[in-house]
């Protein structure tokens, strides 16, 4: 067993590669460089065989495991995950956690400076797509002598990384572990992302994007967009039983400020978020959620010809009260690779957490990551 | 290994695509991988055999065999194996159905409910408790006890041919008089 005190012994730091070999991306615009923040944990072994890449969701950042220094009281946002004799064990594995870019944690994007104009891009930097970030990953990987990934991990909007790392770079990668994930997202689902960029768009402080240059900041607008994604992150029985109808003072106050504890609990998240995030990575991000779909190619294909160039085997997981990404867009991806013969093992695991289950400790979750990782060779 | 995964081996050929359908700890995909290099997938329902699945090395689905094959094509599988589970099943027919939708070939294990000390138990007005079907009437998973005759009635309904047949009682293969001598029955079947 981890103890605590060992898991704070795990002081890691971020590192910084820059590239300038420019980057032509998806949407045509070109990056004519950048830089990207990344951590690793563990030990690249001799012939390079034993890294893993974790790819990020929407809000997360390269900071997956570990504290920067003894003491800390946050961790990594998948430490429970990633470390030593945990279920991606670092005793074995080389990890890399990266920002991808467009993030606000170092990597380049809409708050860096553009060096063409000294000023921060806000809206002049590019949308950048999954199929971009994979391919700066790759670069990153290249400048770190990792020809091929033992294993490439994510959850979310981070297993779309991985299912693009297996259609892009199908030598480059052995073993996709695709976590509450979708091949592509719903309308319902691209509509929840429309109401947040909404609410960040028609913030009177954003500026077109360019609130740096105003010194404001769209606050509102992003607090609003992370309560609104919030609420769809977790389950209605997971709310129920946390929050119920619990009233934060004892008592209805006939106005609008805090009665029931969920308002409490969202608004504390929204405010912790909108203090910590970027509006505009917020934009990005989820306008490459939206955009990701890999049979969207002309003319179009089905996910199973999306998929077939793979070569690794996949392990595909979801949880029951996901209903951002149920299990049945899991199911998707899964029935894909079997029309391909493609190695596949799916498991759905009850959770009652919805779609933020990925990142609990759960110890059935835990177990299936740990007993895949056993068939990881490196 | 369970005595009719033998059996169930014997006629697999190498290389062959093979689903093993309430596949347990995958014990038989494992052999069949290991064994005839077999191409295989297994579908469980609970939890902890997805995870004895995984690490046993097996391609494991979790899903629910009552509601059908979705995910699995038609005609993608050499064969299609239920063993033991077919009378733990609600929706016998449409397994049935389903197997020779997806596969070329269908394997089945079952307990003979016709084995003579089954009848005897029945005759003696106990429900039958045996190594085959070793649960008490009140604490059984199974829902869809059957003889080789009733079997073999359904297919000829269901238009299935039974193209091989071995019945063993405790381990044993068993030639004669098979409905009552045998405990375990394995069928192989395909589509008239």
């Amino acid at each position: 067993m981890q103890s605590v005190l060992a898991l704070h012994e795990n002081i890691v730091a971020a590192q910084t590669a820059h590239f300038d070999t420019p980057l032509a991306l998806k949407s045509g615009a070109v990056l004519p460089c950048y830089d990207l923040v990344y951590e690793t944990y563990g030990k690249l072994n001799a012939d390079a065989s034993n890294a893993i890449l974790v790819c990020h969701a929407l809000s997360g950042n390269h900071h997956v495991a570990g504290v920067y220094a003894a003491g800390d009281k946050k961790a990594g946002w998948w430490d429970n995950m990633v470390g030593a004799g945990k279920p991606i064990d670092t005793d074995k594995f080389f990890v890399i956690g990266v920002n991808n870019l467009g993030g606000c944690h170092g990597s380049t994007g809409p708050k860096s400076i553009n060096p063409a104009t000294g000023v921060e891009y806000g809206s002049a930097f590019p949308l950048v797509t999954v199929d971009d970030w994979v391919v700066s990953q790759a670069r990153l990987a290249d400048s770190l002598g990792i020809q091929q990934f033992a294993a490439i991990m994510g959850g979310s909007l981070g297993g779309m990384q991985v299912l693009q790392w297996s259609i892009a770079y199908p030598e480059r990668v052995r073993h996709c572990l695709v976590i509450a994930s979708a091949p592509k997202l719903t309308a319902e689902n691209i509509a929840f992302n429309d109401v947040a960029r909404q609410a960040i768009l028609t913030d009177p402080d954003f500026h077109g994007g360019d609130y740096y240059q105003h010194n404001t900041y769209p606050r509102r607008g992003l607090r609003l967009a992370r309560m609104l994604g919030h609420i769809t992150y977790l389950s209605d029985d997971v709310m129920g039983t946390k929050f119920g109808r619990t009233l934060r003072l004892g008592s209805l106050n006939y106005g609008y400020d805090v009665d029931f504890e969920i308002e409490s609990y969202l608004r504390y998240q929204g405010d912790k978020f909108a203090d910590s995030f970027d509006a505009n990575t917020y934009l990005l991000m989820t306008k490459a959620l939206d955009y990701f779909d890999p049979t969207h190619v002309t003319p179009a294909i089905s996910l199973a010809a999306a998929l077939a160039s793979a070569r690794a085997s996949f392990l595909v997981i979801s949880f029951t009260t996901d209903w951002r990404f149920a299990p049945e867009r899991s199911r998707e991806i899964v029935k894909a690779l079997l029309d391909n013969g493609q190695a596949v093992s799916y498991a759905e695991i009850v959770s009652k957490h919805g779609h933020d289950a990925f990142l609990m400790p759960d110890a059935h979750y835990h177990a299936l990551v740990r007993a895949y990782m056993k068939r990881v060779t490196t | 290994m369970r005595q009719d995964f033998q059996t169930i081996a014997d006629w697999i050929p190498t290389h062959a695509k093979v689903l093993d359908l309430g596949c347990g700890d995958g014990d038989l995909l494992k052999y069949l991988q290991d064994s005839r290099q077999a191409h295989a997938y297994g579908v469980e329902l609970s939890d902890e055999h997805v995870l004895a699945c995984v690490q046993n090395g097996v391609n494991v689905i979790q899903r629910d065999l009552e509601a059908g094959l979705a995910e699995f094509a038609s005609a993608s599988f050499d064969y299609v194996v239920l063993s033991q589970t077919l009378q733990a099943m609600h929706h016998t027919e449409a397994i049935l159905r389903e197997m020779l939708r997806v596969g070329h070939a269908g394997i089945v294990t079952f307990p003979n409910f016709g084995y003579w000390k089954n009848r005897l138990q029945v005759m003696r007005g106990n429900m039958p408790v045996s190594d085959d079907i070793p649960y008490q009437w009140y604490d059984t998973p199974n829902v869809h006890l059957c003889t080789m005759h009733d079997f073999e009635a359904l297919c000829e309904r269901l238009n299935i041919r039974i193209s091989e047949r071995v019945v063993m009682t405790a381990g044993k293969r068993v030639r004669f008089m098979q409905n009552l001598t045998g405990s375990l029955a394995v069928y192989r079947f395909e589509r008239r």
